[in-house]
């Protein structure tokens, strides 16, 4: 139980499952997912949209600079569905990082609607994301963010104080396997091993998205391929929504689907349907 | 160099917040220095020039009665230059105005007023003529009070007959620069007032013709004040002198010398506080920079840039908020010692008010505040100096925490995550935390300081108005009267209780230690003027019972309870008595000596001869009494007491309650600079750690939490170390106030306690309240991007 009330009231499991109890005040009228059409979509996904976790819709971003404005998504249609493990690839700059954070809900976009079941992320205030993102989402990011006063414990325990039904922080260590290394603090752990106990952190509340941007990114093969398992393994495990952006077009391989950005808009999505393990990917 | 100054405007731009903080503090500290040493000197500059145009006497001497022929005998004393024989004698004044009798205080005046001593200085209005004798001079306060002016005329009964007068001029005089009853602390300009009048009709009114009863004496420069003092206490001892003093037992000069101590030791003790903690402030912030900037500095050496050049990069940063400080503290230190400057001029009168600016002291307090500056930034620049760019440009070892003590005592599943790392973070940097608890209990000091006065002075008039003295009027007769007069007096209307008492001049003396005095007789159960011993007990005064004298007399003469005394009668008969000290006492007022007063009466082998009467009168029959007591020509002097009282609380409550207010904030500037800055820190130093949290789904208030909560647990650590340095403190000030006229003792209720502590909270609640703020428009995304060392 969380140390504040649920504002926008995901009380429970019930409540989420059900369309438009809580939020039909934001969403105006019962939404029963109307055929948008995406060209890119894969005709075979379509009998799954009912299932989708996320469904994106014609978004924008455009952070106004002063003269010019960056437009950093120009428009973007997606569906991830519950249990995926989704990799999203793209040159720097093609607003992977700008999306990703708008589905934790870190963001808002400038146009478009993002729907996580049948909330509209774009409509919740500030408080509404907070407990969107405590209740739902885990994030790892390419520089961990540990606390680093913390132990590794602590820092995975941090977040069974504020999640409705917390795995138990040594369990979540199981997972990504560092239960040895409990009781020491991030300057005492690798890279590698501090991105695992990130990836304890982000799975230790259970949560239904697992967001992670460029875990990999600050390490060398070897350790990025422990952290990739590591999340392979939630993925399998809890069944997650596990989505990854990643630049190294090697670890599509594990994807069950794999998006493609270019400028701001999803250039391409493929299906992936010989997955090979994080160990026998070849960089 | 230019490079180093952009990036030194960058860095200024940067850290306004802290800067201002210093600043804030910095112009606290001058700002009190200098309005305390510029108003001193404004003061002391206007003392001086009226008392050298007013030809001001070094040394004075009150006697019974002298033939005028004694004033060329006194001029023949090796370095006596001039001497000036007077009659001085107090009177009452009926006022229409008021029920009760103004007290007053006639002083002769010579056919040469203008040349003479003690100089009138005529605010309006003539010198009386000499040869009338019905005009009389008024001091200004006094007729100020009353709206009298020259031409108006007021009944005074001098030595029991009554008398019409007539004011010609309104003046003043550097013996009276500030007007007090004898007997009381305070000025009440109703009630007491200075007439100049003519010798001659002094000498008719008071049975003096050629002679005199007071004498002034102004020395040759580089005279020997004691041998003139041992000179004139031999020539004058015959006629009843009761000793020679100086202008530091004058009562006015006195009354100005102690307010001038007491300004002075404001002059150094807040100023101190505020620099130790800006000084502090400058070591956290530079500390906190130079860390930060470590690479940046390691990156300009290799560029080429010399340490000393980044030594002083480094330095201009800390003296550029220092110097503004300065700079504001100079302006509002000037501005606010003219306004103290005025305020003076309300109860010490001058001719005029010289407004100066102690620019010596000024440069001084500069000098102090940029040194202060330099100790607390010494650290940051040895840092820097000593830096090895190659070595710089390694990460950090990594910070290992220690175990929490709450951990090794097995208590540690009580504590939330978020609570541990408040702990951590106000375990990993002991040396901060400290200062910091120790910078926000200097805010707690000084609240206490500026508050306990309340309490004290609350505590020294219930002892002395409510406690000891419980008479409603103080009587003084013209001469001693006999026992019979005492019967007339106890039947004058309304008049409840009679207590008569019998003082006399004298010298008391230990050895070498002597000090004048009045020594009184009482009654042997004293009921309305009461001794109370330390457990506040009324003292008895049993025939052949010894003195009781007061503490601040034990310590003048060293001597303790039990050991002996010699004492002098001042009358010119030389009496001389050794007695026993069978009491010492606290009080609060003048040093004093009392004894039975029926061993009194042996001593000076006399009958019941008595000099006044403590009365209580009934109540609501006040005014009955001073109907009468104007009518009864025996009585030279009324004292009210409770009016006093009043007239006491009204002068200072006003002045605590100011001091209070500017103490209260003061302290919570202090308060506000250290804790404000210690959120800054924190905000910096654990913002992404908070920034994280944020992100992974903590809400703004339990993030809050967690920077808050270091902030309260800094607070809550520095009220109970604040309140001792506070008493500490109040004690020192206690020092510093102790005068010869009045002491404080040191008390403070609980309230002040309490009240210290909600200002604190409140400072505190106040700054977390704006860190907080700041932590909410934190940027989240931003934090993730970037990488730490
Ligand atoms: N806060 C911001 N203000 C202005 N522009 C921004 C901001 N954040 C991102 N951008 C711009 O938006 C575009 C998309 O950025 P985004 O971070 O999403 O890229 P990315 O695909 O994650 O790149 P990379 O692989 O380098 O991380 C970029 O051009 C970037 O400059
Ligand atoms: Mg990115």
């Amino acid at each position: 139980m969380g140390i504040v009330a649920n504002p926008i009231g995901f009380d429970d499991e019930k409540a989420l499952r059900t369309p438009n109890r809580v939020l039909q005040r934001n969403t105006g009228s019962t939404r029963n997912s109307p055929k948008v059409q995406s060209d890119v979509m894969d005709s075979s996904l379509l009998d799954m949209e009912s299932d989708a976790v996320f469904r994106v819709r014609g978004v924008t971003k455009i952070y106004p600079m002063g003269e010019v404005s960056v437009h950093a998504l120009r428009g973007v249609d997606l569906d991830l569905y519950a249990g995926e493990f989704v990799v999203i690839l793209g040159a720097s700059g093609s607003g992977k990082s700008t999306l990703l954070n708008i589905l934790g809900g870190l963001d808002v976009p400038t146009a478009g609607s993002v729907y996580f079941r049948d909330h509209d992320l774009t409509r919740a205030d500030e408080d509404e994301r907070t407990y969107y993102r405590r209740d739902h989402v885990g994030f790892v990011f390419q520089f961990y963010n540990l606390i680093a006063g913390l132990t590794a414990y602590e820092n995975v325990a941090l977040v069974a104080d504020i999640a409705k039904a917390p795995l138990p922080p040594i369990e979540a260590l199981r997972l990504v396997g560092l239960e040895e290394r409990k009781d020491h603090y991030p300057s005492q752990l690798s890279g590698g091993e501090q991105q695992r106990i990130a990836i304890a952190r982000a799975i230790g509340k259970r949560p239904d998205v697992l967001l992670c941007d460029e875990p990999t990114g600050a390490l060398d093969v070897k350790t990025g391929v422990i952290v990739l398992d590591a999340i392979a393994n939630v993925n399998r495990q809890l069944g997650t929504l596990t989505v990854v952006i990643t630049h190294n077009a090697s670890i599509a391989q594990m994807a069950d689907r794999v998006i493609s950005m270019k400028d701001g808009r999803i250039s391409a999505i493929e299906r992936n349907s010989n997955q090979i393990p994080a160990s026998q990917l070849v960089w | 160099m230019q490079y180093l100054d952009r990036m030194l405007w960058y860095d200024l731009k940067r850290l306004w917040r802290q800067e201002i903080a210093i600043a804030i503090l910095v112009a606290c500290g001058t700002a009190i220095f200098i309005m305390a040493t510029s108003s001193t000197l404004s003061v002391e500059t206007s003392q001086k020039k009226y008392y050298a145009d007013y030809r001001f006497a070094d040394l004075f001497a009150g006697l019974t009665r002298a033939p005028m022929s004694l004033k060329d005998r006194i001029e023949e004393i090796p370095g006596v230059l001039q001497a000036q024989c007077r009659i001085e004698h107090p009177a009452l004044i009926d006022m229409p105005s008021m029920v009760e009798p103004v007290s007053c205080r006639l002083v002769s005046v010579d056919r040469d007023a203008e040349t003479a001593l003690n100089g009138i200085c005529l605010r309006s209005g003539r010198l009386p003529e000499p040869e009338q004798d019905k005009e009389v001079i008024a001091n200004e306060l006094f007729a100020a009070a009353h709206g009298l002016r020259p031409g108006d005329s007021i009944d005074v009964t001098m030595d029991g007959r009554k008398d019409t007068l007539r004011i010609v001029g309104i003046g003043m005089s550097p013996e009276y620069v500030y007007a007090v009853q004898p007997g009381l602390l305070l000025s009440d300009n109703r009630r007491f007032g200075i007439l100049w009048m003519p010798r001659k009709a002094m000498e008719g009114a008071f049975n003096m013709e050629g002679a005199f009863n007071s004498v002034a004496i102004r020395m040759e420069s580089f005279a020997s004040e004691k041998q003139i003092l041992f000179e004139l206490d031999r020539l004058l001892k015959p006629f009843g002198s009761w000793g020679a003093y100086t202008r530091s037992d004058q009562s006015s000069h006195r009354r100005l010398s102690d307010e001038m101590h007491q300004m002075r030791a404001m002059a150094y003790v807040p100023p101190t506080i505020f620099l130790a903690v800006s000084s502090f402030l400058v070591n956290l912030v530079l500390t906190r920079l130079v860390h930060q900037q470590k690479d940046q500095i390691a990156a300009l050496r290799a560029f080429g840039f010399t340490k000393w050049e980044l030594a002083i990069h480094y330095s201009k940063l800390m003296l550029v908020p220092v110097l503004i400080g300065c700079l504001i503290g100079a302006i509002v230190g000037i501005r606010t010692s003219w306004w103290m400057v005025d305020i003076y001029a309300i109860f010490f009168r001058f001719p005029a008010m010289a407004y100066r600016v102690a620019y010596s002291e000024g440069v001084f307090a500069v000098s102090l505040s940029l040194l202060a500056a330099v100790l607390g930034g010494a650290n940051a620049i040895r840092t820097v100096i000593k830096l090895q760019p190659a070595e710089a440009m390694r990460p950090d070892t990594p910070q290992v925490y220690g175990k929490l003590l709450i951990d090794r005592l097995g208590l540690g599943w009580s504590l939330s995550t978020m609570t541990r790392m408040i702990l951590r973070r106000l375990t990993g940097a002991p040396g901060t935390t400290i200062l910091s608890v120790l910078g926000i209990a200097m805010g707690v000091a000084v609240l206490v300081l500026g508050s306990f006065m309340r309490d004290t002075i609350e505590f020294v008039l219930e002892v002395q108005f409510g406690r000891s003295q419980r008479q409603d009027v103080m009587l003084t007769f013209n001469d001693t009267l006999s026992a019979d007069a005492c019967h007339d007096v106890l039947h004058l209307p309304g008049v409840h209780r009679v207590e008569p008492f019998r003082s006399v001049a004298a010298k008391v003396r230990n050895g070498t230690a002597e000090h004048r005095l009045s020594l009184m007789g009482l009654e042997p159960e004293p009921y309305l003027y009461r001794v109370l011993d330390a457990d506040h007990r009324p003292v008895s005064f049993p025939s052949n019972g010894g003195v009781t004298i007061t503490k601040k007399l034990a310590e003048i003469l060293r001597v303790r309870r039990g050991e002996f005394i010699d004492i002098e009668i001042l009358d010119g008969k030389g009496i001389t008595v050794r007695a026993v000290v069978s009491h010492v006492f606290m009080n609060y007022t003048d040093p004093a000596c009392y004894m039975n007063r029926g061993d009194l009466h042996r001593l000076l082998k006399e009958g019941e001869q008595l000099s006044g009467a403590f009365v209580s009168v009934a109540p609501g029959a006040m005014d009955e009494l001073y109907q009468a007591v104007k009518e009864v020509p025996k009585i030279a002097g009324v004292l009210d007491i409770r009016a006093a009282e009043k007239n006491f609380r009204e002068l200072v409550t006003e002045h605590t309650k100011i001091m209070r207010l500017m103490n209260s904030i003061f302290g919570a500037l202090i308060a506000i600079g250290v804790i404000y800055n210690a959120a800054l820190i924190a905000l910096a130093e654990s913002g992404r750690d908070l920034a994280t949290l944020r992100v992974i789904g903590f809400s703004h208030r339990e993030v809050s939490f967690i920077l808050l909560g270091e902030l309260a647990a800094l607070t809550l650590l520095a009220i109970p170390v604040g309140l001792p340095i506070g008493i500490l403190f109040s004690y020192f000030a206690t020092l510093a106030l102790d005068t010869e006229t009045h002491r404080f003792p040191l008390v403070i209720h609980r309230s002040t306690f309490a009240y210290a502590a909600t200002i604190i909270l409140i400072a505190s609640s106040t700054s977390a309240w704006v860190v907080s703020r700041m932590l909410r428009r934190m940027e989240l995304v931003s934090v993730l991007k970037v990488k730490v060392s």
